[in-house]
């Protein structure tokens, strides 16, 4: 069974090394997590190393989002503008909780007791499936993925893959179970049919359909999503009442940045040249698709993020996920271990900002610093750089009294002085005498180290300090060795 | 044989804190190598630590005063040299913006000046005196680690591999996944000391699987977590930083 039972609440949660621990545990989980993104990481090394102004695109996309931020106010209203014009109706939510309200009214308005879902992130984010449920309105996940976590009551573990935990055979064991069919197979083939077979009877008989926004378009106010599976344009398509919510961050300035973006995001997300499903809607057409089209553009503490100068970046990203392929930390943990529907680097700056700092304090810790994740951003988000700003403001909070905090003031006084640090040389040899161990040639290791050094000694051993440093060998050499 | 460089430089070395005092074997094989090809080497003693511990652990303030202590030591040095990827990533990414924080006009320019001329230890031989070949000699089955700062921040791309392919009687052999993180990350082993055991297991069976009697690195800090688990499981197999294969030569083999 899946290890997230509950939301993914990063108020709730707990911190990453101890729901780490747990998914470190599942055998399965790290087996399915490091065989999909190995799969679409090498999918995305192949179709981006076949771009030769990749590194020229990743600049354009970069550039594209900052200006956006830098100018974030103008085009959302140039959006809300331009989107009103074409017949949508436009709603502002400071909050998540604001943002439910004005969905649930609105569905409620639009009289159906269901809705039709495209996946959304945004949703996930406010967790707004358990408000409509608990308004009596029933939800449906049409993604594939997301319907897998819904009928397994499960979370999401990846922001483009939200199901890549999950193998075929635990897939098949879910549809088995929720879709009552004792019979089905376990070929892709067998899946996608009972997937379709199910969804295709609520996409023709639910009249509402809740989206996210892969980009929203200020000068035209129209509104883009990207996806594999046709389900997306289903929901666009065939009800009478569309609502889409976004983030304040989704938005671009006009419809040819496009051109960049949709180079970007398929080949970086998926491993594909082009994404086999792109929808543009723009207002509302009289016999054509839905008749009341509204956007809820949510701020949810978007706007303090914005506000944050070496923040601010972490808003420019489109949401690819190749970030939580390439990175390390992520392969271990699977996605649950974050506690958030962001897992993995995007999440671990995400999330905390998010919060605040209020929640998640752990999170830009989750991180060795390794930069894969800098590497593949399309957009060129210095994740690194965001996750040691972040680490800063922790810090700060926490004060100067915890036992890190002096540890660390010590190590600075000693590095301010030469005579300081030659005397913490010394000290050392002899403070970690009694640890030391001789092993079979002679030489001396430490097995075990106290408090929070500890964890270093729990897989690893540690040399002896050696009996000379290297100055005092340099010292003793002279400075004329040659 | 190696090639001798033109020129004859005056390079200042760099130790760090903790190859100093934990791998000063590492120091003497920069000495070395650098001796050999005929450049001078001198050690301003007032130097200590470059930052990085604090800044990436998120105590920027103990950070900010080492920065001028760098450059009080390295401002005349015709060129710096530190036998550490991730040491260097700091002084070349952090530095500048650190200078910036502080304030003090003159340090920025100091800071921008002396910045071209500080180098990693392979990236010196390879980019600065454009060597290949060192005149090495360690006949041993060898497996080089892409260290993530060396790799990513840095740059040094084929560089290490370059030196240590033209090293006599080495038998080197490629390891799966050598881009991957060894999971070390500072303070990360210990404060995500599971997912970062995790992620050494990983690299451990990518270095044993090699056969190798050695995995080497252009950075201590990796190398002392990967050597960490080999003998914690009485693996046999050993860890050398490159300026120690670098330094090792035929005449005294």
């Amino acid at each position: 069974m899946s290890s997230a039972g509950s939301v993914l609440d990063p108020k709730t949660s707990p911190a990453f090394p101890i729901a780490a621990r747990v998914t470190l545990e599942d055998t399965q989980l790290r087996k399915n997590v490091r065989h999909a993104t190995e799969v679409i990481q090498n999918k995305r090394a192949r179709v981006v190393g076949e771009m030769p102004d990749w590194q020229q695109l990743r600049e354009s996309g970069s550039q594209i989002r900052q200006h956006t931020m830098a100018n974030l106010d103008y085009y959302l209203e140039e959006f809300e503008r331009n989107c009103t014009k074409a017949g949508g109706q436009v709603h502002w939510a400071r909050d998540g909780e604001e943002a439910k309200r004005i969905v649930t009214s609105l569905v409620k308005a639009s009289g159906s007791s269901e809705v039709i879902k495209i996946k959304s992130m945004t949703t996930e984010e406010i967790h707004l499936n358990l408000t409509l449920e608990a308004a009596q309105v029933h939800t449906y996940e049409t993604d594939l993925a997301e319907l897998i976590i819904q009928l397994g009551q499960d979370q999401p573990s990846h922001i483009v893959v939200p199901a890549l935990h999950k193998n075929r055979q635990q897939i098949r064991e879910i549809f088995q179970r929720e879709m009552n069919l004792p019979e089905l197979g376990e070929k892709p083939q067998d899946l996608a049919d009972a997937a379709r077979s199910f969804l295709r009877e609520k996409f023709l008989r639910v009249k509402t359909a809740v989206s996210g926004a892969n980009f929203l378009i200020a000068e035209s106010g129209g509104v883009c999503i990207v996806e594999s599976e046709g389900n997306g344009r289903m929901c666009l398509t065939l009800p009478e009442t569309l609502i889409t919510i976004a983030g304040i961050d989704k938005v671009l300035p006009r419809f040819q940045d496009l051109e960049v973006m949709l180079q970007l995001v398929p080949r970086s997300a998926t491993g594909e040249r082009m994404n086999p499903y792109n929808s543009i809607w723009t207002g509302i057409h009289p016999g054509d698709g839905p008749r009341n089209f509204h956007v809820v553009l949510m701020d949810n503490a978007r706007s303090e993020v914005l506000a944050d100068q070496e923040g601010r970046q972490t808003l420019n990203c489109i949401r690819c996920g190749a970030c939580q392929n390439a990175c390390p930390v992520y392969r271990q943990t699977g996605g649950h271990a974050y506690g958030s529907v962001y897992a993995g680097p995007i999440g671990a700056i995400l999330t905390p900002q998010l919060q605040q700092l209020h929640h998640a304090q752990t999170l830009p810790y989750a991180s060795s610093l390794c930069g894969a994740c800098y590497e593949v951003c399309p957009v060129k988000i210095n994740i690194p750089e965001v996750l040691i700003h972040l680490r800063n403001k922790v810090v700060k909070q926490k004060g100067a009294l915890t036992a890190e905090a002096l540890a660390m003031k010590t190590a600075g006084a000693i590095f301010r002085s030469e005579r300081r640090f030659r005397a913490a040389q010394r000290l050392g040899r002899f403070a970690e005498t009694p640890l030391v161990r001789r092993d079979g040639s002679g030489e001396g290791w430490i097995g075990w180290l106290p408090g929070l050094l500890g964890g270093w000694t729990q897989v690893r051993d540690l040399r002896e300090m050696p009996k000379e440093t290297f100055r005092e060998w340099w010292e003793k050499r002279g400075n004329h060795g040659r | 044989m190696h090639r001798q460089s033109e020129v004859v430089l005056q390079v200042s070395l760099f130790i760090t804190c903790y190859n100093d005092t934990l791998f000063p074997e590492t120091g003497k094989a920069v000495v070395k190598v650098l001796e050999r090809l005929g450049h001078s080497v001198d050690f301003p003693a007032g130097q200590t630590c470059c930052g990085q511990m604090h800044w990436n652990t998120g105590y920027q303030a103990d950070a900010l005063p080492l920065v001028s202590r760098f450059v009080e030591q390295f401002r005349h040095a015709e060129a710096v040299v530190v036998p550490s990827s991730s040491c260097v990533a700091m002084i070349r990414d952090h530095y500048p913006k650190m200078a910036e924080e502080i304030g003090d006009r003159r340090l920025i320019t100091e800071v921008a000046e002396l910045l071209p001329r500080v180098y990693e230890f392979s990236e010196f031989l390879t980019k600065r005196l454009g060597l290949k070949d060192v005149g090495a000699y360690y006949p041993h089955r060898v497996t080089y680690h892409a260290s993530c700062h060396g790799l990513r921040n840095l740059g040094l791309g084929d560089g290490p591999l370059t030196l240590l392919r033209s090293v006599k009687g080495i038998d080197l052999v490629e390891i799966e996944n050598m881009e991957q993180c060894c999971g070390f990350g500072g303070t990360f082993a210990v404060k995500n000391a599971d997912v970062s055991s995790a992620m050494l297991a990983e690299k451990i069976t990518a270095v044993l699987n090699t056969g190798a009697e050695a995995c080497t690195a252009c950075d201590n800090s990796c190398l002392m977590h990967i050597q960490g688990a080999l003998h914690r499981q009485r693996t046999g197999v050993n860890t050398v930083h490159l300026a120690e294969i670098l330094a090792n030569s035929e005449k005294e083999a």
